[in-house]
């Protein structure tokens, strides 16, 4: 993956991106879409003319100022920042701010975005230049005009969308599933855990894998194999489960203590800042690393 | 082509499941959904799931209880399965690692829930639904099953044989969002719909954006009969400007709920004298809606749930999620002001008929979860009853579709058995109208080779939907489809809310038919095939059409008060005529009505219908 953030979009990358499609459009069919294209294009620039007029008029309006890009579309291949605004409802979220401005001025306007309540993980963007879930973000607490950019470090597909599979890659690269050495034998019999241990694993267990610690963290956008804060807590989250047994727990270590593991954290606190679930991600990095070392002293 | 032995479609909790039993079983089975497995909405739900696993309680006191809760319209095989196997599998779940919440002594926790005769619902702290999706996910990537993720199902390649019960569901048609790659999944053995619940029919709701329906709209159109479509379940307690959901332990604190003047309403207006704000949801949903209509709601919306009494020191204890949520999705401090809530629709009790195994009438198609009405709710779920449903259902389509023996289902899917046929009542016409081009729609491509063949039917499919892409995306002019989507929203949260009255439900189907007539002439306004969200919401938009339109044909058909169906023509419940399931067929494009008796005959007792008091 290449950790390009979306603001150093360069001349070149977007020369290439556009060769395919422009040898394509061609067809007499694609020919209309273009003419077509351009008519909506017109069509969206005076709806947005019209909103910009009212918004003069009435104080109640936001604007936002979003990333566009898409190297399939020749206008858009040129990354851009549009502007719109969005009448301001009490309540209203980032995301309620883009979604309002694809149903009423560009729908072609692209994002990801389910839940709405902070659950999928699914809309972490650059707002205001901080790594923010949209859905949990209110308009009124930000300066305006407000810049909504897709996650730095990642590859843009599309407007605020990122290529996640490298963040993927990383959080399924450290066994992220339980593990343990003995479970009981019936199927009724419940695998005790303490309280303490629960209250100890909870805050790990709480991931979205929204990706805006990995985004934010300068490690990982310097070293493409560095497992980044997300995958290291996905591995404290089980290592530190009193369930799965000493020899399981030993094993993990390795896995984090690996060149691109916990010894790359220079406990910058980038994470742990930017994580809408709250996790203590640098303090659990700081924990593996602390368990890393008595383990090294045991096998010394 | 991508062939796999079984397919499952979705990847929430009930999708989840279900691959891991099919693998379990020996197949080689794929997940396809729209959405990364991590974003499906079951990592919403926060109260918990429903076993029982503790001595004073036994699964014939869970059936019970859900008969009940369930206004004796749910099928009995069903209830018990579910009520049976709930705590192999809750425990399973926690072999699998879940961070449930933990006694003094180690075992899980459980808690009373409304409607529970024992506190049976285990529970992961607020967020039972986000830890269940987890641990399933973590075990499918464990097994390295296979999973297209953002691949969005279009449709279901289904033989044409004249009598639904006949056909044959050989694979999907799915389109890669991130590239526009349209492609065929065969399927050898079995195709399972875990696509979750269509709250995205009604403009508040619970649901996420992604809850549109797909797998039941799918079916439907592949001849799947939809049944009970008309109970909807709505929340009393959702933030006005998202949707989203503010527990009931706010009321269970304590927390009052005022109308505009001031007034506690629950008590000064006579709602429920006796157990007040605490009331079930049907009842608060319709009290709080009534105030507004009387004129005595905020801004004509909504009502105020207070929690301020009870003091920070409480609150930030026992309720500080709350605080979070009221703050981050609506800008309120919990603590200073009250929080405005209103109703807002939460679960489907309805969906594709299934058996206790999660089969429907057409061989080699099953469906699980929300999306699925097996049923196990009737007319009304139990807080605590869908995630059990998601995994006990799930599992056993899952099986079943690998091939793994097992029993015989009791209960009979199709038009098998007994049934009686009925006509619907609509001012105007239903389905697909007279659009020529779309009456075909249902799969209509005319297939070159063998009809019967698996890779005729799929490359059929395949070009039929290649085919309605192209129309989206090539059209002159047109109107949009959140246009046509928001009007349909609206009209349903106006018209078939919790007060359901027959001039209210007609207007909606007129609603209806008028967006139906404008989503002929819709377009997509982004001609990209990279991530075009354009596109596929315009296609979800069709497939909330028929969802509502089913919703509304059922609520109009049922002149009775059952669980969450209320008619102002009929407030009572009437077991003489309406002891028997609401099912919905797609005939050559437009909806026929026809009913299937409820199943009260247990294996070891026949439940007998009582009046549901609590
Ligand atoms: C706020 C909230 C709280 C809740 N709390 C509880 C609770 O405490 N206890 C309880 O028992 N129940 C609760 N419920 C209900 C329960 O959570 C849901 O019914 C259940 O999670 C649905 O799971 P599912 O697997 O059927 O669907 P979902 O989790 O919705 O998953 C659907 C899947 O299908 C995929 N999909 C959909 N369409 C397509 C398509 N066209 N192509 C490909 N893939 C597709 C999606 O990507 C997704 O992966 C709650 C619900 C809500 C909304
Ligand atoms: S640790 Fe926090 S910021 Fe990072 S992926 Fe998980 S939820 Fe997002
Ligand atoms: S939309 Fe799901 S986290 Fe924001």
């Amino acid at each position: 993956m290449s950790t390009q953030p979306p603001q150093q979009e360069t001349d070149e990358s977007t020369a290439e991106t556009s060769a395919e499609p422009e040898t394509e459009s061609t067809s007499p069919g694609q020919q209309k879409r273009a003419a077509q294209k351009r008519e909506r294009a017109n069509a969206s620039a005076q709806r947005q003319a019209e909103a910009d007029a009212k918004a003069k008029a009435d104080e109640e309006t936001r604007e936002i100022k979003v990333f566009r890009y898409d190297p399939e579309v020749e206008e858009k291949q040129e990354p851009r920042f549009d502007t719109f605004h969005v009448p301001f409802t009490k309540g209203m979220t980032v995301l309620d701010a883009v979604m309002y401005a694809r149903d009423h001025y560009d729908p072609s306007l692209t994002f990801r975005h389910s839940c709405r309540q902070a659950i999928c993980g699914s809309d972490a963007f650059f707002v205001n230049g901080r790594q923010r879930l949209g859905c949990k973000t209110q308009v009124s607490e930000l300066d305006e005009p407000i810049r909504i950019e897709p996650l730095p470090h990642q590859d843009v597909v599309k407007d605020l969308v990122v290529d996640m599979d490298h963040f993927y890659e990383e959080m399924e690269s450290v066994d992220p599933y339980f593990d343990p050495d003995e479970t009981p034998g019936n199927d009724l019999e419940e695998q005790r855990q303490s309280r303490a241990n629960r209250e100890k694993v909870k805050m790990s267990t709480r991931c979205i894998w929204c990706a805006a610690c990995f985004s934010s963290c300068n490690i990982a956008a310097g070293d493409n194999q560095y497992l980044g804060p997300a995958a290291l807590n996905k591995a404290y989250r089980f290592a530190m489960d009193e369930r799965e047994g000493e020899s399981r727990k030993q094993e993990r270590l390795e896995t984090i203590e690996q060149e691109h593991g916990v010894w790359r954290c220079q406990t910058q606190f980038s994470c742990t800042n930017v994580c809408p679930k709250d996790i203590p991600l640098t303090e659990h990095i700081q924990e593996l690393k602390r368990e890393a070392v008595k383990k090294n002293l045991k096998f010394w | 082509m991508y062939e796999h032995d079984v397919i499952v479609v979705g990847a929430g909790g009930a999708g989840l499941r279900a691959a891991i039993a099919a693998q379990e079983a020996g197949a080689d089975v794929a997940i396809v959904s729209k959405l990364h497995p991590v974003r499906s909405h079951t990592g919403a739900a926060e109260g918990g799931i429903n076993a029982a696993l503790r001595e004073g309680d036994s699964w014939e006191d869970h059936a019970y209880d859900t008969m009940k809760g369930s206004d004796y319209l749910g099928d009995a095989p069903a209830i018990e399965t579910l009520c049976q196997r709930s705590p192999y599998e809750v425990i399973q779940l926690e072999h699998w690692g879940m961070a449930f919440s933990r006694e003094e002594d180690g075992r899980v926790s459980q808690r009373p829930f409304g409607g529970l005769s024992f506190p049976r619902t285990t529970y992961a702290g607020a967020e039972t639904g986000h830890h269940l999706l987890h641990t399933l996910y973590e075990q499918v990537v464990k097994r390295g099953i296979e999973v297209y993720d953002e691949w969005h199902v279009l449709n279901l390649a289904v033989t044409e044989e004249e009598r639904p019960e006949d056909r044959t569901c050989h694979g999907v048609v799915a389109y890669d969002v991130a590239t526009g790659e349209l492609s065929g999944f065969k399927a050898r053995d079995g195709v399972i719909l875990a696509t979750g619940g269509p709250g995205q029919a009604f403009d508040h709701t619970t649901n996420a954006v992604s809850c549109t329906g797909d797998g039941q709209a799918m079916a439907y159109r592949a001849g799947v009969p939809l049944e009970d479509m008309e109970f909807i379940q709505f929340h009393p307690t959702s933030l006005p400007s998202t949707g989203v959901l503010i527990s009931e332990g706010v009321r269970g604190e304590g927390g009052i709920l005022y109308n505009a003047k001031g007034e506690r309403f629950m008590f000064e207006h006579g709602y429920a004298s006796n157990d007040g704000e605490l009331a079930s949801r049907d009842v608060v949903s319709r009290a709080e809606l009534t105030e507004v209509n009387e004129g005595r709601g905020i801004e004509d919306e909504y009502v105020h749930l207070d929690m301020r009494h009870l003091g920070e020191e409480r609150i930030i204890d026992r309720l500080e999620n709350i605080v979070h949520l009221a703050e981050d999705f609506e800008g309120v401090d919990a603590t200073k002001e009250p929080m405005p809530v209103k109703p807002g629709q939460h679960y489907a009790m309805g969906g594709i008929e299934t058996d206790e195994n999660g089969e429907t009438c057409v061989s080699g198609l099953y469906a699980a979860g929300e999306c699925a009405c097996a049923s196990v709710h009737g007319a009304n779920r139990l807080g605590g009853n869908a995630l059990p449903e998601l995994i006990v259902i799930g599992k056993r389509a899952g099986y079943h579709a690998a091939g793994k023996e097992m029993e015989p289902a009791k209960i009979e899917t199709g038009q098998r058995g007994e049934y009686e046929t009925a006509t619907i009542d609509s001012p105007v016409e239903l389905g697909e109208g007279g659009s020529p081009g779309d009456a075909v729609a249902d799969g209509g491509a005319v297939a070159a080779g063998d009809p019967a063949d698996p890779d005729t039917v799929l490359n059929a499919t395949v070009r039929a939907e290649q085919d309605r892409i192209d129309e989206l995306l090539n059209k002159e002019d047109g109107v949009h489809h959140s246009e046509v989507r928001s009007k349909v929203q609206q009209s349903m949260t106006r018209n078939v809310n919790v007060f359901r009255e027959e001039d209210r439900l007609k207007q909606a189907l007129r609603d209806i038919r008028d967006a139906r007539d404008e989503y002929q002439n819709v377009k997509v306004m982004d001609p990209s095939r990279t991530f075009n969200t354009d596109l596929l919401q315009t296609i979800e938009t069709q497939n909330l059409l028929d969802l509502a339109e089913a919703i509304t044909v059922g609520a109009l058909a049922r002149r009775e008060f059952r669980g969450a169906h209320w008619r102002a023509e009929a407030q009572e419940r009437n077991d003489d005529e309406w002891l028997k399931h609401t099912m919905l067929s797609w005939n050559r494009g437009s909806p026929e009505l026809w009913f299937r008796p409820v199943i009260l005959e247990g294996e070891n007792k026949t439940y007998e219908p009582k009046i549901r008091s609590y």
